[in-house]
């Protein structure tokens, strides 16, 4: 009959004014400065260099080998390598980057720094909201700013996190492995036919 | 003395603005001060009939008809060149009618303040004494509209 | 009959009435009378912005407006300051005295038809003996005004809107006049004040009001029907429609004009709802006979805020109308099943009191619906349908 589907269509509506007080999943809305929606845990937003320890100078992984600058496809990374010399996080002396800029206004947030990153050195991180009302500088992030610790890698991608710490720790093992032989490789020469001394040198 | 101004104002810039769909507006702006007229004459129902017959729909035909059939954009020339014997044409009427209404029974009697027909007399009327010309207006309009029906779809067949 | 509730604002108003001189006292109390409409209707015009937003929201599964003030109802607030700080932009074509003149003119129109609406007992500004035909007088200039909006813009979109609107409005006036003389028929006289009286009597608990007879229910769906069409309102809302034609006749209008035509619209619709209500709902008089002790003005406003739920929830449901959709259902529909109940009216009348005449008289308004929708639907094939496949 003429009118029964608009009948229909009038409970429909009724019932969803009426559920939406009650019940939640017909109320779906998140409101937004209260509330945020959960992200998940593969969220990429924009890159931040990761530092082992408490000392963000020193225990920054990054080793200024700028192939992520070369990588980069808006080329919004700019390195300038330092003149001496620091050890990294797996022991062995490295450059470091003086300068480590990073245009997050022109990065796209493709991760291609990360994926071709041999240092577990840059990842990216999962914060959005960076309004800012400084049109020139504010997105233009230098060292300091783009520096977080591994606590807060482990935090927001707890996963890639483990990964990356197993990865290093395999690295660390292999450098501490050809130490030690090349400890044993040096001692010999230098302190020869003493067959006491060699088993004694560590 | 204003309504009768404002009528006669809006009458004559419907015939001198120089955009058609002013003019139009100019003529509505008559109609309702005719309206007002008869209200204050106290004949309620002609002059709500008035709004709602000539404003409301003859002069909405108007100006479809005019936004139809014309460029609106285009202005007319106001004083053509034989208003001496127009303008002596229009006094002409001017003073017959005037002679007329003067002289007829409807000045000579009282002016009243209340209504000469109410709402229930004219109901009356129209329904006992004056039923058949209300069926021939009936059926002259029904025949009018029959007629703009017919030749609305004809124009329609001959264009496809 | 008029305890001190009910009659409050009329005591109040000829105590301070009484402080003027003798000849003043015309004037000064259809002054007040005027301010106490324009007020009150104001109001409820922002009431109902924000109700509608938030009704709209609920039934939407969303919040409605929600930062202004509690639960977002200074929302209108907000709304006004915005329209009164916007820049007035007038296009450069625009033919300006008129793309002026037409939001004035339709403010002032359709705050002129609250004038013959009894709010309450002993509660109308103007009793004018053809108190109806007053209202549809002035409901027509409201459509001109419409077409000077959509001209003056100088704007094909807007013009073509316009045009469209007032097709519509045209089109939808028929039913409303025919469903209308129903009620003037039943009550004997074109007077508001008449018609609400008429329907003041109780038999038993139930009222006297036009809709409970079977000619005034399918009176009253057609009367709301062709008022939502009126007021330009959603599902009949093309010519407005802001997906559609961008808005159609105020596309030009920004700030406060755009302003005077949202309150133009509404305050339409809230006055041809207080027609509906005077004319079926019985006015001012209560539902049920020991409920008479409420003020009538508050059930004149309860009715007219249960209409304009009713208008909300219609605009929530259901989808807009075609042109040629709509046009097809006011001439094709809703004239016939008018006049239908045009005759059904007149048949009440004549027939006896019993159950003889609600009988008859409910299968000559359901009959030819179901036959009426049943033919227009399925293309002159009276039966009813059986769907192959979906059974």
């Amino acid at each position: 009959m003429l009118g029964e589907g608009i009948a229909k269509g009038f409970v429909e509506t009724a019932r969803n004014f009426f559920g939406s007080y009650f019940s939640k999943d017909r109320l779906t809305t998140v409101q937004f400065p209260e509330e945020r929606l959960p992200q998940i845990e593969a969220t990429r937003d924009f890159p931040f260099l990761v530092y082992d320890g408490e000392d963000w100078q020193a225990g920054m992984r990054c080793v200024a080998c700028q192939i992520c600058e070369k990588e980069c496809p808006p080329k919004c990374i700019y390195i300038e390598k330092s003149k001496d010399k620091k050890p990294d996080a797996v022991g062995k002396p490295q450059f470091y980057p003086a300068v480590f800029n990073i245009d997050v206004s022109v990065c796209m947030s493709c991760q291609i720094c990360v994926e071709v990153c041999p240092f577990e050195a840059i990842k990216m991180d999962t914060e959005f909201e960076l309004s800012t009302d400084d049109r020139f500088g504010g997105l233009l992030w230098d060292k300091a700013e783009l520096s977080k610790s591994n606590a807060h890698y482990r935090k927001v991608h707890p996963t890639d996190a483990a990964a990356s710490d197993a990865i290093l720790a395999e690295e660390r093992a292999k450098v501490e492995a050809k130490a030690k032989s090349a400890g044993k490789v040096k001692a010999i020469p230098t302190s020869p036919a003493t067959g006491s001394e060699v088993s004694s040198t560590q | 003395m204003i309504v009768a101004i404002l009528t006669v104002a809006g009458a004559v810039a419907a015939m001198s603005l120089r955009n058609l769909v002013h003019s139009v507006l100019a003529l509505t702006l008559a109609f309702a001060g005719l309206a007002a007229v008869y209200l204050q004459l106290g004949a309620q129902f002609i002059g709500f009939a008035q709004v709602l017959v000539y404003v409301g729909a003859v002069a909405i035909l108007i100006v479809f008809a005019i936004l139809l059939t014309r460029d609106t954009s285009a202005t007319i020339t106001v004083i053509s060149g034989s208003w001496i014997s127009g303008g002596i044409v229009a006094l002409a009427i001017f003073g017959i009618l005037a002679w007329t209404v003067d002289h007829s029974a409807a000045s000579q009697g009282s002016t009243s303040l209340h209504p000469a027909a109410s709402m229930q007399q004219i109901g009356n009327a129209l329904m006992l004494q004056f039923a058949l010309p209300l069926e021939i207006i009936g059926v002259l309009l029904t025949v009018a509209l029959i007629g703009a029906v017919t030749l609305a779809m004809q124009e329609n067949k001959e264009t496809k | 009959m008029g305890n001190a509730a009910d009659q409050v604002f009329v005591i109040l108003e000829r105590w301070l009435v009484g402080h003027a001189p003798a000849e003043l006292q015309p004037i000064l109390s259809s002054l007040l009378s005027v301010i106490a409409l324009l007020v009150v209707f104001a109001s409820l015009f922002a009431i109902t912005t924000i109700l509608e937003r938030k009704g709209l929201g609920r039934i939407q599964n969303r919040y409605g407006p929600n930062r202004v003030g509690p639960f977002g109802f200074l929302q209108p607030l907000a709304d006004g300051i915005k329209s009164l700080t916007k820049e007035d932009i007038v296009p450069h074509a625009a033919d300006k005295v008129v793309h002026f003149l037409a939001p004035v003119v339709l403010v002032v129109a359709a705050f002129s038809l609250y004038a013959v609406l009894p709010v309450g007992r002993n509660m109308v500004l103007a009793n004018l003996d053809a108190g109806v035909l007053f209202f549809f007088a002035v409901g027509s200039v409201m459509e001109l005004t419409i077409f000077m909006a959509g001209w003056s813009s100088q704007n094909k979109y807007s013009l073509l809107g316009a045009m469209r609107a007032i097709a519509q409005m045209i089109s939808y006036e028929v039913p409303l006049i025919l469903a209308s003389v129903t009620v003037i028929m039943a009550a004997g006289s074109l007077s508001t004040v008449t018609i609400v009286e008429k329907q003041a009597g109780y038999s038993g608990i139930l009222p006297h009001w036009f809709v409970f007879t079977p000619w005034g229910f399918a009176g009253f769906v057609l009367f709301m029907i062709a008022a939502t069409a009126e007021s330009n309102r959603s599902p009949f809302d093309l010519p407005e429609g802001e997906s559609e034609i961008i808005a159609g006749y105020y596309t030009e209008y920004s700030g406060f004009k755009f302003a005077l035509f949202f309150l133009g619209e509404y305050l339409g619709m809230f006055a041809i709802s207080g027609l509906g209500i005077t004319l079926f709902l019985g006015g001012w008089t209560a539902p049920l006979s020991f409920l008479t002790w409420v003020p009538s003005y508050l059930w004149f406003f309860a009715k007219l805020l249960a209409m304009i739920v009713i208008f909300i929830w219609v605009r929530g449901t259901l989808p807009r109308l075609r042109m040629d959709q709509l046009m097809n259902f006011a001439w094709r529909f809703m004239l016939p099943m008018a006049l239908l109940d045009l005759v059904t009216a007149g048949i009440w009348h004549f027939l006896a009191h019993g159950i003889a005449r609600w009988i008859l008289c409910s299968l000559l308004v359901v009959v030819p619906y179901v036959l009426l929708g049943r033919g227009l639907t399925q293309g002159w094939k009276l039966e009813k349908r059986v769907y192959r496949f979906a059974e």
